[in-house]
């Protein structure tokens, strides 16, 4: 679904990703796991090209995102993001947050009046179930800034989902969040797994990574030191980098 | 002439219906004119000044707007508005042929000027708001312009309204140099009762006292335009 090949990302003169080949398929889900500055968060924003790449190709749907000229606009509907901090929209209320973006886009491919009243009242439907989904349909109105750390997390989540997209990025998306959180936004991110989403995780969650992945890779110095199932990662570590992180974190 | 005397003199003047009419019915009138109008044009060509100031610059176009709005920029900030107006309605306009009118002249000059003030305060504003708005607007597929528009401006917009409020406060004050160009603003007709009377000292004072009460009106406004802004925040 996602071809990586030999991806870097330099900033100046220190190389935070050093040619990574790697690819990610349809109904996997990928998690990343790593010590800090190991460059998982930037490998995972060059996927959607948060970050641009300094060399090599992001290729999605048969086109380059890494290239210039590629819209990348209509690419990132395909793929969607979830943040560490969240990133709701300030200024729109949890219901907007998550029609937006389906508006904004939908809206420039419908001509008339009635046709774009149903199609903002289908969008409408649609986000008013995906906040039943999560449980916030009665926040509907209110602004994010009401909201607790789990509960926006969740918003997002399903801000993204609402594009329909066809692979997920989770940024380090419990990290920012108090412990007694993490839970609700875990139990969200494991029914999209169970519903065969796509989807690739950066986390420091430990259990999560090894209960929800399919593959899990360990990255350090820009690279993927080592990559399997989470058996084999967290059950048999075989670079010696990856024994002394487990024996930190587990 | 006693204190009493000058109050008759002045206000002799000054009740008469025909100079009441052109106090209140042209001079103010003009004075807020140009200071509103100016602002609204000013926070205009503000917003797509402090928008290509923000954006990334890979691209070549992006470059070039940024020089053009520097020496813009420079130009505006860095000669007085008296200059601006003299030589937009004595040299600039007579040389393209164009009559426009004092009060329009005066409006656009202004706009232009307080344009080049507010880009950097919208500038600022945009800044103050976090970057992860942007990304997330951009993630979810949406373009930069258009996630500038509907996110991140209208957020930059509440930071900045108590500097914007300075910024009209300011430029009420300053349409006070209109009659440079034969404008009719409050001043120029505070300054006539005082030609027809030969006394300036209670028309002056009372011409400061109408500043003062009309500075004080716009804060309110303003304070009571920020409490309805922050809706979207649990601070009140």
């Amino acid at each position: 679904m996602i071809d990586v090949i030999n991806l870097t990302k330099k900033y100046g003169d220190l190389t935070v990703l050093d040619g990574i080949t790697e690819t990610i398929h349809e109904g996997e889900r990928v998690v990343i796991v790593g010590p800090s500055g190991s460059g998982k968060s930037t490998f995972l924003r060059c996927l959607n090209c948060m970050e641009d790449p300094t060399s090599g190709s992001i290729i999605f749907d048969g086109e380059d995102l890494a290239d210039m000229k590629v819209d990348i606009n209509r690419h990132r509907q395909n793929i969607g993001m979830v943040f560490q901090q969240f990133n709701l929209f300030n200024n729109k209320t949890v219901l907007e947050n998550i029609t937006l973006a389906p508006w904004l886009i939908g809206r420039k491919k419908v001509k008339g009046r009635a046709a774009r009243a149903e199609l903002k009242a289908q969008i409408t439907a649609r986000a008013h179930e995906l906040l039943q989904r999560i449980g916030l349909d009665d926040w509907a109105d209110k602004y994010p800034s009401t909201l607790s750390g789990g509960q926006k997390q969740r918003v997002a989540i399903v801000r993204a989902l609402a594009m329909n997209p066809k692979v997920i990025l989770f940024d380090e998306p419990t990290s920012a969040l108090d412990p007694e959180m993490v839970g609700e936004v875990l139990d969200l991110i494991r029914q999209l797994a169970n519903e065969g989403m796509t989807m690739v995780i950066v986390t420091h969650e430990m259990g999560f990574a090894r209960e929800v992945g399919t593959r899990v890779f360990f990255m350090d110095g820009g690279n993927i030191m080592e990559q399997g199932t989470p058996q084999e990662v967290f059950g048999n570590p075989k670079c010696e980098r990856l024994q002394n992180f487990l024996a930190k974190v587990l | 002439m006693d204190i009493v005397k000058m109050w008759q003199v002045f206000w002799e003047k000054f009740s008469n219906p025909d100079t009441l009419k052109i106090v209140f019915g042209t001079g103010l009138i003009n004075t807020l004119l140009i200071a509103v109008l100016g602002l609204l044009i000013g926070i205009v060509i503000g917003t797509l000044i402090a928008t290509v100031k923000v954006m990334p610059k890979y691209k070549l176009l992006p470059r070039v707007l940024d020089k053009i709005c520097s020496v813009y920029v420079g130009f505006f900030r860095g000669t007085p508005i008296v200059v601006q107006l003299l030589l937009t309605y004595y040299v600039l306009l007579p040389l393209c042929g164009v009559s426009f009118g004092s009060l329009n002249t005066a409006i656009l000059v202004f706009g232009l000027n307080s344009g080049a003030y507010v880009s950097e305060i919208m500038r600022g504003g945009i800044l103050s708001v976090d970057s992860g708005q942007m990304e997330a607007g951009r993630a979810v597929g949406l373009s930069y312009s258009t996630t500038m528009m509907k996110i991140v401006v209208p957020q930059a917009v509440k930071n900045i309204l108590p500097t914007l409020g300075n910024e009209l406060i300011a430029l009420v004050k300053d349409t006070s140099v209109v009659s440079f160009i034969a404008v009719v603003d409050l001043y120029k007709t505070f300054q006539e009762i005082g030609n027809r009377t030969y006394e300036y000292l209670m028309p002056y004072l009372f011409m400061a006292l109408i500043y003062i009460v009309l500075v004080a009106l716009i804060s309110l406004g303003i304070k009571w335009m920020e409490r309805s802004l922050r809706k979207s925040d649990r601070r009140n």
